[in-house]
């Protein structure tokens, strides 16, 4: 692996990612502070010791809350990544093998879901289903699963036509075998671009769910819902909302640079 | 048209009705009387086989008829009719706003890119991008009306009301557009057309605005229509946090009261503007690229 020379955006991107990830896995550990404790005694506490970003509005330490948010938000959107990634795999990946009609009905379906406002479908789903972290991942998926089995079917029609996996085809290989050995790991680059975006965009979707109520509920810390709750008092403590606000958007800046980087890898590879 | 637009109803239906949970007890919550139960149940014809209940819906919806509020016992069309035009109004202005901020910074970047201008429009861009709509919308209520007192807070009014809720819900388009534009201008500045317009005389500017703006727009048309669902879900938002009386706060107070043919409305109305809106950048494509006219 080379170094990103003449990548700025890999590298810095690379890096906001990486320390986020950091602070998401350790940060709770070595801050020690509990997020759910409440101390009405510090209630909007300004920064200080033992606080070094304060308390909010039920005297919870704003740092503590804003770790464990890092967690729920990266850990949340990592993994609804990752589910989509694998669906839109799969039906991409099927109906471009199968072709006919299986492709016709199975595109006719991501067409119907792609015609509904995703966010709209996430907020309906995490509303009917209800309050767990399971709920607002299904409804966040629901959303997202359509665009990579968009993706994933037209770099399996174009890859299907390339020497090598024509050669695969005329030695026998299964439709299975063709798509695991030859064709995924050419549609590695571009999946791989599209869901560094994905993560981005998912932090933001889970921390507007939040704010608006049908997301991660209280009293579990979300960037979202801690925006949410210190919007009453943003004119008096106004570090409470700006805290995950600024986290918010420093880690969609990571991940669209990170995207952007890896986007110019796979270019100049090609 | 018509396929989609029953594709969207269905997965409307489908999503009240099919996802697990009862909505009746979920209203009346754990420890209503049985009798409460079924009663309520059979009045929101919720008893009836799904095939029916399907039907029922279809039929009303072709009457303009979605069915009564739980609460209030108010039409639900009646609700959405006197909403919707808000939230029209905001996505509308909140369009215009992206196209306001985009346009200037896209067109100086991309005339000259690499250059001073460039850097600090895409710098705009990229700060843009990233500021979420649920941090930049109290941020401006801070700033612009809080603390200088320029603008109102809340609420729906004149022109001065619009202008915070608009730029909140327009920022993170514009940034997009603003990229995709200066994108589109760079490719096209080196192309053909412009060399002959230059070397008929025409100024720099007059070349690049009258003969490579209008080339580099199919993609931003491309990218305004496929974000209409963005702005839709960032109506939502924008309209919680400045109290805005639209659809998505009719929406999402609907949803913490539990009033599900309301919720079931207001997706639905979401849905069908979104559809209407993919359609409608469709046929703008022919008014700006006469190579794509409908035959």
């Amino acid at each position: 692996m080379k170094l990103p020379r003449g990548n700025p955006s890999l590298l810095i991107g690379g890096t906001i990612v990486a320390m986020l990830a950091v602070a998401a896995i350790a940060g709770p550990v070595i801050c020690g502070s509990d997020p759910l404790a409440i101390d009405l005694g510090s209630v909007l506490a300004p920064p200080g010791p033992g606080h070094p970003l304060g308390c909010d509005a039920l005297g919870r330490d704003v740092l503590a809350r804003l770790l464990w948010g890092a967690r729920i938000s990266l850990g949340v959107s990592t993994a609804v990544v990752a589910m989509t990634l694998t669906i839109g795999a799969i039906v991409g990946g099927v109906a471009a093998l199968a072709g006919g009609w299986i492709d016709g009905v199975m595109m006719r379906a991501v067409d119907i879901v792609l015609a509904f406002p995703g966010f709209l479908l996430a907020i309906a789903i995490a509303a009917i289903l209800g309050p767990d972290l399971r709920d607002l991942v299904i409804a966040l998926v629901a959303m997202g699963w359509t665009g990579y089995a968009r993706l994933v079917r037209g770099e399996v029609l174009s890859l299907r036509e390339r020497e090598y996996v024509s050669a695969a085809r005329a030695l026998g290989a299964r439709p299975s075998r063709l798509l695991f050995a030859h064709l995924l790991p050419g549609l590695a680059g571009p999946i791989a671009v599209q869901a560094t975006f994905g993560v981005g965009g998912i932090i933001v979707a889970e921390a507007a769910l939040s704010f608006l109520g049908v997301g991660v509920r209280p009293p579990l810390p979300s960037w979202g819902n801690m925006i949410d709750a210190g919007r009453a008092f943003i004119l008096v403590a106004p570090r409470v909302t700006t805290a995950p606000g600024v986290a918010i958007g420093i880690s969609v800046l990571g991940f669209n640079l990170l995207g952007d980087g890896l986007a110019q890898v796979i270019g100049r590879r090609e | 048209m018509i396929p989609v637009t029953l594709g969207v109803t269905t997965l409307t239906f489908a999503l009240i009705h099919l996802v697990p949970g009862d909505p009746v007890v979920a209203m009346l919550g754990d420890n209503a009387a049985p009798a409460d139960i079924v009663g309520l149940r059979h009045a929101m014809g919720l008893d009836q086989p799904l095939g029916v209940q399907y039907l029922v819906f279809l039929s009303g919806l072709a009457q303009g008829d979605l069915g009564q509020s739980i609460p209030t016992h108010t039409p639900v069309a009646a609700l959405i009719r006197e909403h919707f035009p808000a939230t029209l109004e905001l996505a509308g202005t909140g369009l215009l706003a992206a196209i306001v901020i985009a346009f200037p910074l896209g067109i100086v970047a991309g005339a000259n890119p690499g250059g001073a201008a460039d850097l600090g429009a895409m710098g705009f861009a990229i700060l843009g991008i990233s500021i979420p709509h649920i941090y930049l919308g109290p941020l401006l209520m801070i700033v612009l009306s809080l603390d200088l007192g320029w603008l109102p807070l809340t609420g729906r009014g004149g022109l001065s009301h619009l202008v915070l809720p608009a730029i909140t819900l327009g920022t993170a388009l514009a940034a997009i557009v603003a990229r995709m534009l200066r994108q589109s201008l760079a490719q096209v500045r080196g192309a053909d057309y412009v060399r002959t317009a230059r070397g008929k005389g025409l100024s720099e500017t007059a070349a690049i605005m009258r003969h490579g703006l209008r080339n580099a727009l199919t993609p931003v048309v491309t990218l305004l229509g496929l974000e209409a669902g963005s702005l839709l879900a960032g109506s939502v938002v924008t309209e919680m946090i400045f109290s805005w009386p639209g659809l998505g706060r009719l929406m999402i107070n609907a949803i913490s009261a539990r009033d599900y043919p309301l919720v079931e409305g207001c997706v639905l109305v979401y849905a069908l503007t979104y559809v209407t809106v993919n359609m409608a950048t469709d046929l703008v494509y022919g008014l700006i690229d006469p190579r794509i006219r409908l035959s």
